[in-house]
Order: structure tokens, then C-alpha cells, then sequence
């Protein structure tokens, strides 16, 4: 009969909206349901994508998670090579540089997309933060480069699994294919032939794959803005 | 019976648990429904529709068998290509350097064979076997084994079309989580190839980018069939030239989406390769 009780008091918390939502810190949760061992095990797992996680903005979630979340990486990406092309001395060749503005252009689109796609569910404007780059020298561009397109294409690769609908996993496979010949040509300008090398590419054959929470991990050593887990769809 | 430890014990066995019942959520509140309004001696049973659903996808697993053999197809036609392209002795390739690219792409295209075939196999399907190929495609690419630029533009096609084709079957696996994922994996390697043989193209002459501008192949009206649709500027209903009023070229706004082919128009392309 324990286990009765504590299978109610689940359902009486699973039904309520602020859990739905996420918005309930979980130390308050917990003690809310004061339950005992076997609930709070799994209770703790039902709630360990939202650790610590209650600073920063809220993506969303869902679906509109998701699209935040590459609206997030893609506002990244965009302002990284608008950077680029706005600086006089990169050290890259006029036929680099010329790739380059095509890339930024393919982020600048993928960003308007996001923002478009979103409307009023959209997050505002992300502060980056390009402190570690050096935009006068062409190694710390191309390493900063190949860091967010192969963390792009794995971001993108991660979250498939996540998008319920069939329409922006579509739109999601668009422009991953993009990133992904984006990463190949700037690991070729880096050393040629290292396209989709041992780093990236498993004995199977297959490129990397990141949950949210991986990606977000590595991509806020370049945002200033503190973006929260909470709610967002993650493994 | 404890229920909550059976889920506590299986999440110890099975880390992916929690993956496997996603979305999360949804079973935590079939969870839920249980407990307010069936009785106990009912939970075993809608307990176990719920681990069947997360471990058996019997609704879709023929699905994903399909997209798998349609994928070992294509899989075959790109890993036979480079093999022969690579072992045929009168065939010059030109530098180190690129006889290294179409090995890398050769080995991970023969990967993704074993792969697709273990993992139909894991699924108590048979992979369907090896077709027997024309790489001249009934006449059309004559020079293939023996003229290097017909070779990489092929080879293109070829990476081109993988890409498209992939991404037009990523709806199919919708809730077979790791097979979807791992498609998606397979679906960027094909990207990265088509990038650097898009490369290795230019450093010949070739009109091309790494990525794909408009509808335009770099290779004439043979391979058209493979770019018809990459020419769409428009997203979700969403116009990319010009977004936000930003300064976006029509050839930008084609190149920064690739678009998909259905298994359909991949088949009507491979079809001329397969004898």
C-alpha cells in the first residue's frame, strides 16, 4: 500500500502544471513531496536534466526548445564570421575570405530563419563572447571555425532524436548537411584531407552526435548570456 | 510489488532507459494516470505496454527496416565506386593527396555497409544483397575508371545524391531513436565527402562550391535530376533572400538549405547504375 500512496502522490505531482513546465526548483520539489526512498530514486531521475540549471534564460520546450536551441548555436556561428569579414587583417587568402562571407551568409540565413520560425517564442539577442579568438590570425580563425561547425554538426546530429515534429526534423536535416560541408572545407584549409578524419568520424563510420546539455557545455565558453537547461529537451 | 524500484533497477541495468520512454513526460504521466484511476492489480499490464513500447517499436520497425535496405542500396552503389575507382590499375589518380581523400571516403562508405547490414540484421530482417553495377550508367559516364574528372564527378552525384537521400528518410525513423541518430550520422559523413570532392573538383576547374548554389550541378544535364529542388529559396513558408532585410543573395539563401529527395527520386537516379 506504500507504494500505492507514493504512486499517487506521483500522479497528483505529475498533473500539475508547474512540473509539466519545469519551473518548480527542484530542492522545492522534493520537499514538497517528502517521499520516501523508491519515489525519491526516481523522482531524482525524473528530475536530473534540470540540475542546477535555474540560472540563465529558458530555451523553451519541446519543439520550441529545440528551434531556440539552434537559434542560439546559429546566432553563435553568425556572429563569429560576421566578425571575421568585418576585420581588415585575418591573414586568410582572398579565396578563404571569399568562403567565408558565403558562410556567414549561410548563418546569417540560418539565423533569420530561426528567428522568423519562432516569432514572439523566440529568446532575444545573445551576448558572445570571442575573447579566446585572435581575428589577425588565420590559425586562431580556422581553429575557431572548425570548433563551431563540428560543434554545430554534432549539435544538430544530437538533437534529431529530440524533435517530435517531422517537419523541423526535416528543416533540422537542411541545414546540418550545410554545417557539415561547412566543416569539411574549413578542416581542409586547416590540413587538407582532414575532412571527416578519425576526430570526428567512428569506425563505423558515423560523425558525432551531442545532447543539448554537451553542446551548451562547450558552446558557452564563447556566450556570455547564461542559457538554462531547464525545460529543454536533453539526455 | 514496487513499481518504483522496477523502473529505479531497470534505469541501474539500463542506463538508456529514460531514453527509451521518451518522451519522458509522456510515460511518467501514463505512470500517473495509472495510479489515479486503475487499480493496482492493473499496473503490471500497463507497465509492460510501456516497456513494450519503448523496447519493441513493433509499429514501426518494418518502417525502419525499409529505410535501412533503401540506405545499404545506395551504401553499396558508393561503396563499390570507390573500391573500383581505387583498385582499378589503369586508372591514374593524381597526387597522394587524393588517392588518400577517396580512401577515407571508400573506408567509411564500407563502414556504413557493415553498419546498416548489422543493424538490419539486429532487427531479424535480411539486408538485402549487393546489385550488380554499371558505374558508366548504361553509357552515359563512359570514361569512369579511366578519365579522373569524370571519376570525381561522379563521384559528386554520387555524394550529392546521399545526402538527399538521407535527409528525405529522417521522418521515417520519428521514435527509433537510435536509429535515427545514427542515420543522421552516416547523413553529415556523406556531406563532409560531397564537400571535399566538391574541392578537389574546383582545384580542376570545375565551377563548384562545397556547398550547392541554385540547382546548378557543375556537371551538365546528366546528373540534373540529382540538384532539380535545391533551387528553393523559401523555408517553412518562410523567404530566405533578403530575410530580416539583410542583405542574403538568392544563391546564398539556396546554398545555406540543402533540400531532400524521396526514396522515389533517389531510386529513379540510381536506377541507370544498377544492371
Amino acid at each position: 500500500m506504500e507504494n500505492l500512496k507514493q504512486t499517487k502522490d506521483i500522479a497528483f505531482l505529475m498533473d500539475s502544471e508547474e512540473l509539466q513546465d519545469a519551473t518548480m526548483k527542484r530542492r522545492s520539489f522534493l520537499k514538497y513531496t517528502g517521499a520516501s526512498a523508491a519515489g525519491l530514486a526516481l523522482l531524482a531521475a525524473g528530475c536530473k536534466k534540470d540540475r542546477n540549471d535555474d540560472m540563465g534564460i529558458r530555451l523553451g520546450e519541446g519543439d520550441i526548445g529545440i528551434l531556440n536551441y539552434a537559434y542560439a548555436l546559429e546566432q553563435l556561428e553568425a556572429a563569429f564570421y560576421t566578425r571575421v569579414a568585418a576585420t581588415p587583417n585575418t591573414g586568410l587568402s582572398s579565396a578563404e575570405a571569399a568562403l567565408f562571407v558565403d558562410i556567414r551568409d549561410h548563418e546569417i540565413a540560418h539565423r533569420e530563419f530561426f528567428k522568423a520560425a519562432l516569432g514572439n517564442k523566440a529568446i532575444g539577442n545573445l551576448e558572445v563572447d570571442f575573447s579566446s579568438i585572435n581575428f589577425t590570425n588565420r590559425d586562431s580563425i580556422l581553429s575557431a571555425a572548425k570548433a563551431f561547425e563540428d560543434l554545430g554538426v554534432s549539435a544538430y546530429n544530437g538533437a534529431g532524436r529530440l524533435i517530435q515534429s517531422a517537419d523541423y526534423l526535416l528543416l533540422a536535416g537542411k541545414i546540418v548537411s550545410v554545417e557539415a560541408r561547412h566543416a569539411a572545407l574549413i578542416r581542409d584549409l586547416i590540413s587538407n584531407g582532414t575532412f571527416a578524419d578519425t576526430t570526428v568520424v567512428n569506425t563505423n563510420g558515423l560523425d558525432l552526435s551531442r545532447s543539448p546539455g554537451q553542446v551548451l557545455a562547450i558552446a558557452k565558453a564563447y556566450i556570455k548570456t547564461e542559457i538554462s537547461l531547464t525545460g529543454l529537451p536533453n539526455y | 510489488m514496487n513499481i518504483l524500484n522496477i523502473i529505479d533497477e531497470i534505469e541501474k541495468i539500463d542506463g538508456d532507459l529514460s531514453e527509451r520512454l521518451n518522451p519522458r513526460r509522456k510515460a511518467m504521466q501514463a505512470i500517473s494516470g495509472f495510479g489515479g484511476k486503475i487499480a493496482l492489480t492493473a499496473l503490471p499490464f500497463a507497465l509492460g505496454s510501456m516497456f513494450k513500447k519503448a523496447y519493441g517499436q513493433t509499429s514501426t520497425t518494418a518502417q525502419v527496416v525499409e529505410v535501412l535496405q533503401f540506405a545499404l542500396t545506395l551504401e553499396y552503389l558508393e561503396a563499390e565506386f570507390y573500391t573500383k575507382g581505387l583498385s582499378t590499375a589503369t586508372f591514374t589518380i593524381p597526387s597522394e593527396a587524393a588517392r588518400g581523400a577517396l580512401t577515407t571516403i571508400r573506408d567509411h562508405e564500407n563502414a556504413h555497409v557493415t553498419f546498416l547490414k548489422n543493424t538490419i540484421s539486429s532487427l531479424n530482417a535480411t539486408p538485402v544483397s549487393k546489385p550488380t553495377f554499371d558505374f558508366t550508367a548504361k553509357g552515359t559516364f563512359p570514361t569512369v575508371f579511366s578519365n579522373y574528372d569524370t571519376f570525381l564527378a561522379v563521384s559528386q552525384a554520387f555524394e550529392d545524391t546521399g545526402v538527399r537521400a538521407y535527409k528525405g528518410q529522417a521522418g521515417n525513423l520519428i521514435g527509433s531513436n537510435a536509429v535515427l541518430t545514427a542515420a543522421l550520422n552516416i547523413h553529415s559523413v556523406e556531406a563532409r565527402h560531397a564537400s571535399h570532392i566538391r574541392q578537389m573538383r574546383k582545384a580542376r576547374g570545375a565551377s563548384v562550391k562545397p556547398w550547392i548554389t541554385g540547382n546548378d550541378s557543375g556537371i551538365g544535364a546528366s546528373v540534373q535530376a540529382i540538384y532539380n529542388g535545391e533551387e528553393t529559396d523559401t523555408q517553412a513558408g518562410i523567404k530566405i533572400t533578403g530575410i530580416g532585410g539583410l542583405s542574403i543573395s538568392a544563391s546564398a539563401a539556396t546554398e545555406a538549405f540543402d533540400e531532400p529527395l524521396t526514396k522515389d527520386q533517389v531510386l529513379a537516379i540510381v536506377t541507370p547504375f544498377i544492371v
